[in-house]
């Protein structure tokens, strides 16, 4: 019993940190989507970014934890331990190509949509080849990426959740592709940290 | 194919001489590197300063044009940015209202009042203009800039801010421009105050917007002395009509004439804005640079083997940094100005770039044979990356390239500089970086050098040093010697090269004090370069001393952008670098009494009858007084940003109001009278100035406490403790100072506790056990058996005679493992041996008070699952990871040990031991069931029954003295000095015609060795002698799997099969004498010698499978688990390697002299003996779990030998004792 309390407990300090990076995360790359219709912040609009729409960050958190705990688990369910780059600087490297696909949608200006689809469909490929490489990844990241960009659609039908921007289409060329590359970065996150389990277990069983 | 195959010979060549280039000459090729580097960063100085303000240009109004968008050629002083149209002409119309003359029945709310109510009038009239000549009629609306929707955000300034139409800004906002509103609001300035942030602010306010003037100076407040209000009317212009602005400019001069106004008209200021960051566009990028700092850490914390870590770490970072810096500079040269912000793109090309070439070169060049010269090092490592550093590199441009056909303007110029920086990173590796390498290289030897000098200097030749025990096997020596050993205490104070350098960084504080002089340096060129700056100062001092200047108003230059209060005319501004701006220049004695007022504190004044309106010099451009954040805020409201672009400042038009009392009593709201008079008047403006100050401090000094914090907690997060590549933690650690965990628990002490088996003498040199047995040898020649469960002391046999004395309860316990073994039996059924009860000793009954263990070991055996009692000795077959592990723990220290005896250990004490015959003593002990073979320095082999302590057999055919025994099955293989191996078969002949056969103890996964009975007679038969096995002395001997596996001085490892002692492989590869070796069920065979390699073998093939350098020094001792390989060194590092790749995993650095034996107690858990304590590591994350000290003194011998029991238990010899320490946990686990 005492190893299963170990592992919940680090089962919960694993999705908490998680769940804090991707708050984290939701928090700035909105701030970044956020800066493409306001191109200079007056003092005053900071707090009104942070107030609208208060839940996205805690979902987005959620959606983290939830993904990050699952990749390692479906490793382990696969039989296939993931041995490819098992780093915290590649985990870095990950996260700042993830954060740049984002500044590249936010900042640049691109011609069309197509374009804009595109260019964020390879750069999240190649985020998916270089740091993962894993068939049970690329299959989490298009199904969950899916899920995520049909949720979003059904709550801004309902109205519950409104685009910032009048440019419908545009949100929607790429939102997909942020959401596959965010899976795949957090279920890297995930895997790195699942290391540290197995670690605290056994200490715990050495103590016993 | 051949293509590809002869372009990586070509390549590979091609570094191969690019590297000995660089070692070569170091010192030309860093120095023309860095000038390089220089040469190419030499553009960026033209790039300007991070940090400093808007940047001005004046032209003439009278014959202004929009200035075209292509940049056209001798333009003079015209800067790059003066492109196009602004983005907005800025019309002021700068208003100065008094009511006069004043008189005593007027309060204080007249001041302001009529003054105001005034400007909507103006508003109209502004608004109403129209010009109308031939060209057609022109209006304010067609002119002015058409502003939208307030910011989403903005919801509360919608009432003051005009929104849908011309962006007109005015005090007359406050009231919606309408007069009525005015009229009624009982409290104009409260109205005023309303709008106005409640915290600190240190941009433009709504007040400043509005008023167009700095709050202070507008008069509008109930302290006014001078009665004169200022306020301006904003009118931002879309285009520049000459025509219709003369025509109200000379409309409202007509209206509202200013008398002595000498205001000048005819210039307009064209004001470009910086790069805006505000604190929403920091926080993503303050989050990129985490992420890249992050990244940085975690890869240059991979870099390993070398003298200086950090400076590694900082070539690497420094190599990264400047050939980005290159490639902005040589993008620049080449006419490409960089329209992306650089701040934000960098991290993102660092982590493109990456520092991962520099880390493969680092561990491609480590990993070289250390034997060879530096050159060859450097050159061999270099070629050995260099097809994997091209194909990345051409997979990298590959990328970028398709990143360039996305045809995106701002993708394309990332992958410009990404493609530039490639190259100039990939020119700085293989110059730059490489030449530190083998800088760095050359030191370490050096330093090896020197460290092994002294401990080798005063020995004769022959003689091993002190920390290379086992570079020959003593020969036998009838002189005693000695061997001075370094204290330990003295090796304890040689700190590692890191510590050392950070201590010697918190000595001189050289960190605080470089980052003070670039902080000074940096703000001085700020000071020095701002527009309202030390240079303009200094210019303008210059120019009022020079006899040629002009000291009239506006006699400098316009472009040079003087600020009002540095005027040339004004002697008092000229005084102080930055005086407080004084609002209107009255007569020069009432200026200064103003200032001394603000200084010398209250002081009473006359206030001026006459309310006298002014116009001065520092009016002309009154926008200067206002924050430079003040147009941007402005147009920001609209969500129009100015970043990188410019407004155009027209020449304000001065109107003049003079009201007479009459008008203000009437314009008077009723409740206006009711005011309280003035207060105190002393809480002057500067006052709050002052306190705005200490607030801003007060909050700086809040922020900077809380970032420290923040960076500590983040330290803590990142590293909560050393991932075992940092030694300095563990080698300082003192008794009791225990490891914590995560979660700040630290296992209590009293857990493991070791068990003090005494009864030596002297220092313990052999140590056998079978799992149930122990035998131990000191350097007296007594042998002493202990049971390893309890560590009595079963039986001891002295070293001369054969006198028995056997204390015992071993005979009891014999009959637990009796019992079980019968119990055990029908598992054993099938193998080829005779199986036999034991009878029971004569003896059973003598010891009745002893404790019955019987049912602690039956635990042990019936837990056993079957297949492992069965298993055969020896087989092709592929065993499962539980046998093979168990084995490995079993077998691995347990054999061979003999010949790891430190040379010195045994000389040192020789002398003491006079009497103590130098033949016999015994170099190599093993124990098989309960026989013990002890080898002896005669050439003698005894078997002893380690339960009567009598001598069995022995044989003498050899002479030469059996430095490592190995003891499988019925065969015993000895090694001896002279090189060669012989085969010994242990017969038994039994009277009853029967071999009982023991069960395996403990997890039993070994081969079933028989039990000999006393009854039994044996015979010790030489089968083969392999005269000449090697040709240098055999310095270890294994034997596993059928296998006898032997290493030697003479570079190579041969395998033998243990049935007919025939020579299968002779296994070249090694560059140095063989000092370890491991070999298991698996048939995998590891190696490591003196060179620091480490070999892995197939033993089924004779080929080699992987071949890493992972040690500077010998390679002391080996132990694989399924998964890893684990060696230690005379380095005192512990390195972890990936058994199937090669790959080292990790390593840990332990303290120096620690010490090198290794055991393996369950897959992930490694014990090591240090000084006088035992350590035990997870292996999968290289983790301290907990040190066991063994003895009272911490300055005690270290642990040599270290033997892993079956029942998880390990032991080890501590001097003249022998530490049983258990594990508790890990049985507990497997069971």
């Amino acid at each position: 019993t005492t190893s299963n309390i170990n592992g919940t407990t680090n089962l919960v300090i694993r999705g908490t940190m998680l769940f804090s990076v991707g708050v984290f995360l939701a928090l700035v790359l909105n701030l970044l989507q956020v800066q493409r219709n306001v191109t200079l912040f007056p003092p005053d609009v900071i707090s009104s970014i942070f107030s609208s729409a208060w839940w996205v960050p805690p979902c987005c958190g959620t959606a983290s934890a939830m993904i990050g705990l699952l990749y390692p688990c479906i490793d382990s369910r696969l039989g296939e331990p993931h041995k490819f780059k098992r780093e915290w600087s590649s985990v870095m490297r990950c996260v700042a190509v993830f954060v740049g696909i984002n500044h590249a949608s936010a900042k640049v200006d691109f011609a069309n949509n197509v374009q804009l689809s595109l260019t964020l469909a390879a750069l999240s490929i190649g985020l998916w080849w270089t740091f993962d490489r894993s068939r049970s990844g690329f299959g989490l990241g298009i199904g969950i990426a899916l899920l995520a960009t049909l949720a979003t659609q059904l709550l801004v039908y309902n109205g519950v959740f409104q685009y910032t921007s009048p440019d419908f289409l545009y949100i929607r060329s790429w939102l997909p592709c942020i959401f596959f590359a965010g899976v795949i970065t957090m279920g890297n996150i995930g895997r790195q940290l699942a290391l540290y389990e197995y670690k605290v277990v056994q200490e715990k069983t050495h103590q016993d | 194919m051949t293509l590809r195959e002869r372009l990586r010979e070509k390549i590979s060549a091609a570094f191969y001489h690019h590297g000995l280039l660089c070692a070569s000459y170091p010192v030309p090729i860093i120095l023309f590197t860095s000038a390089s580097i220089l040469t190419c960063c030499y553009p960026l100085l033209r790039l300007p300063l991070p940090g400093t303000g808007p940047v001005e240009f004046t032209t003439g109004v009278r014959d202004y044009t929009v200035p075209s968008h292509e940049p056209q050629g001798d333009l003079g002083e015209r800067p790059d940015w003066y492109r196009g149209p602004p983005v907005a002409y800025i019309q002021q119309v700068l208003v100065k209202a008094a009511v006069s003359p004043w008189d005593s029945s007027l309060v204080p709310v007249d001041v302001f009042r009529s003054p105001l109510g005034r400007v909507f009038s103006l508003l109209e009239e502004i608004r109403n203009h129209v010009h109308s000549d031939s060209t057609g009629v022109r209006s304010l609306e067609a002119l002015c800039l058409q502003v939208t929707d307030l910011l989403p955000g903005l919801r509360r300034m919608q009432s003051v801010l005009p929104e849908h139409g011309c962006l007109l800004v005015s005090p007359g906002n406050y009231w919606q421009n309408q007069r009525e509103l005015f009229d009624s609001d009982p409290d104009p300035l409260k109205t005023i105050q309303k709008h106005e942030p409640k915290g600190l602010h240190t941009s433009a306010t709504l007040r400043d917007l509005l008023f167009g003037v700095p709050g202070k100076h507008t008069g509008v407040s109930h302290y006014n002395r001078k009665r004169v209000v200022t306020y301006t009317i904003t009118v931002v212009l879309v285009s520049y009509d000459t025509r219709f602005l003369g025509s109200l400019r000379s409309r409202l001069k007509q209206l509202h004439p200013s008398a002595n106004c000498s205001l000048r008209d005819d210039h307009m200021v064209h004001v470009h804005f910086k790069e805006e960051i505000g604190i929403a566009e920091l926080i993503p990028l303050v989050t990129t640079y985490i992420i890249l700092f992050a990244y940085i850490y975690f890869s240059t914390r991979k870099i390993d083997m070398v003298k200086s870590k950090w400076g590694l770490a900082l070539a690497a970072v420094v190599t990264v940094l400047s050939s980005l810096l290159m490639s902005v500079g040589l993008c620049t040269l080449f006419g490409l100005t960089p329209t992306l912000n650089g701040g934000e793109i960098f991290p993102y090309l660092v982590v493109v770039i990456g520092l991962e070439n520099v880390l493969v070169l680092t561990k491609s060049v480590v990993s070289t044979p250390v034997d060879l010269e530096v050159k060859l090092r450097i050159a061999q490592g270099l070629s050995n990356e260099s097809w994997s550093i091209m194909k990345n590199m051409a997979t990298e441009l590959c990328i970028i390239l398709i990143g360039y056909f996305t045809l995106v303007p701002a993708i394309q110029e990332f992958c410009l500089f990404a493609v530039v920086g490639l190259v100039s990173d990939f020119f700085l590796q293989m110059f730059f970086f490489t030449t530190v390498l083998s800088i760095d290289i050359r030191r370490m030897e050096l330093a090896d050098l020197n460290r092994r000098l002294p401990a080798e200097a005063g020995l004769p030749p022959p003689k091993p040093g002190p920390l290379r025990p086992r570079e020959a096997p003593p020969p036998p020596r009838p002189s005693p010697h000695t061997i001075t050993l370094q204290t330990p205490a003295f090796r304890n104070l040689r700190l590692p090269k890191r510590l050392r350098v950070v201590y010697f960084l918190a000595r001189t504080r050289l960190a605080q004090r470089i980052i003070m002089v670039g902080t000074v340096i940096w703000i001085g060129i700020l000071v020095y370069t701002d527009p309202a700056g030390l240079r303009t100062y200094l210019a303008a001092q210059v120019s009022e001393q020079s006899p040629l200047g002009d000291s009239g108003g506006g006699g400098l230059p316009p472009h040079l952008g003087v600020a009002p209060v540095f005027h040339a005319g004004d002697p008092t501004s000229t005084l102080s670098v930055l005086p407080a701006p004084e609002p209107t220049p009255l007569p020069e004695n009432q200026s200064q009494g103003h200032h001394g007022s603000a200084g010398a504190g209250p002081r009473p004044q006359v206030p001026p009858a006459v309310p006298q309106i002014t116009w001065g010099a520092e009016d002309e451009e009154g926008w200067r007084r206002l924050s430079f954040r003040h147009w941007p805020s402005l147009f920001s409201y609209y969500n129009i940003t100015l970043a990188k672009r410019y407004i155009s400042i027209l020449p304000v038009i001065p109107v003049t109001l003079h009201l007479s009392p009459q008008e203000a009593i009437e314009t008077r709201h009723p409740q206006d009278t009711r005011h309280p008079p003035p207060p105190i008047p002393k809480v002057s403006a500067d006052l709050q100035t002052d306190l705005t100050l200490y607030k801003v401090a007060a909050l700086g000094l809040a922020a900077g406490v809380l970032l420290v914090l923040l960076l500590f907690c983040l330290y803590r997060v990142l590293c909560p403790r050393n991932y075992g590549q940092n030694g300095v933690a563990h080698g300082r650690r003192r008794r009791g100072d225990l490891p914590c965990d995560d979660y700040g628990y630290s296992p209590p002490v009293s857990e493991i506790s070791p068990l003090l088996l005494r009864g030596h003498s002297m220092d313990i040199e052999c140590l056998a056990s079978d799992g149930m047995l122990l035998a131990s040898c000191c350097l007296a020649g007594q042998i002493r058996v202990w049971d390893a469960q309890t560590g009595d002391c079963l039986t001891v046999i002295p070293n001369h005679g054969l006198r028995r004395s056997s204390s015992s309860g071993c005979w009891e316990q014999r009959d637990g493992w009796d019992s079980v073994g019968g119990a055990t039996e029908p598992e054993c059924l099938g193998s080829d041996y005779l199986l036999r009860r034991r009878s029971v000793p004569a003896r059973p009954t003598l010891f009745t008070d002893q404790p019955d263990l019987t049912p602690l070991i039956d635990t042990n055996f019936t837990c056993q699952p079957p297949s492992h009692l069965a298993t055969p000795p020896r087989g092709g077959f592929d065993f499962g990871g539980l046998v093979e592990r168990a084995y490995l723990e079993h077998e691995s220290p347990s054999l061979g040990d003999a010949p790891t005896l430190p040379a010195q250990d045994r000389a040192s004490t020789a002398g003491t031991q006079a009497t103590a015959d130098w033949d016999s003593s015994v170099w190599a002990m093993e124990l098989r069931g309960n026989l013990i073979a002890a080898g002896r320095s005669s050439g003698k082999l005894e078997l002893w029954d380690a339960v009567e302590g009598s001598l069995r057999c022995s044989n003498e055919d050899g002479v030469s003295g059996i430095t490592a025994l190995a003891f499988l099955n019925n065969r015993i293989v000895a090694a001896r000095l002279n090189g060669s191996l012989d085969f010994f078969t242990v017969e038994i002949n039994k009277p009853l015609g029967l071999l009982q056969y023991r069960g395996a103890p403990g997890r039993g996964s070994m081969p079933p060795s028989p039990c000999y009975s006393s009854e039994d007679v044996i015979s010790c038969q030489l089968t083969r002698s392999v005269q000449c096995a090697h040709q240098k002395p055999i310095t270890v001997l294994r034997a596993a799997a059928g296998r006898v596996v032997t290493g030697s001085q003479d570079h190579t490892v041969r395998v033998y099969r243990l049935e007919d002692s025939c020579c299968l492989f002779t296994l070249q590869g090694h560059s140095g004498g063989i000092t370890a070796i491991y070999i298991d069920q698996t048939m995998v065979l590891a190696s490591g010698g003196q060179d620091g390699a480490i070999c892995l073998w197939d033993v089924l093939t004779g080929s080699r499978v992987s071949h890493v350098y992972g040690h500077r020094g010998d390679v002391t001792s080996l132990v694989c688990t399924t998964s890893c390989v684990i060696s230690s060194g005379l380095d005192d590092l512990i390195c972890i390697w990936d058994r199937s790749t090669g790959i080292k995993l990790y390593s840990i650095q332990q303290e120096v002299g620690c010490g090198a034996s290794l055991g393996v107690i369950s897959e992930s858990l490694l014990v090591t003996g240090g000084q006088g304590c035992v350590s035990f590591w997870d292996l999968n994350f290289g983790d301290l779990l907990q040190t066991v000290y063994l003895g009272q003194s911490s300055d005690g011998q270290g642990v040599r030998q270290l033997l892993v029991l079956d029942n998880a238990a390990i032991v080890c010899d501590f001097g003249s004792e022998l530490s049983l320490v258990y594990v508790p946990s890990v049985l507990e686990k497997l069971d």
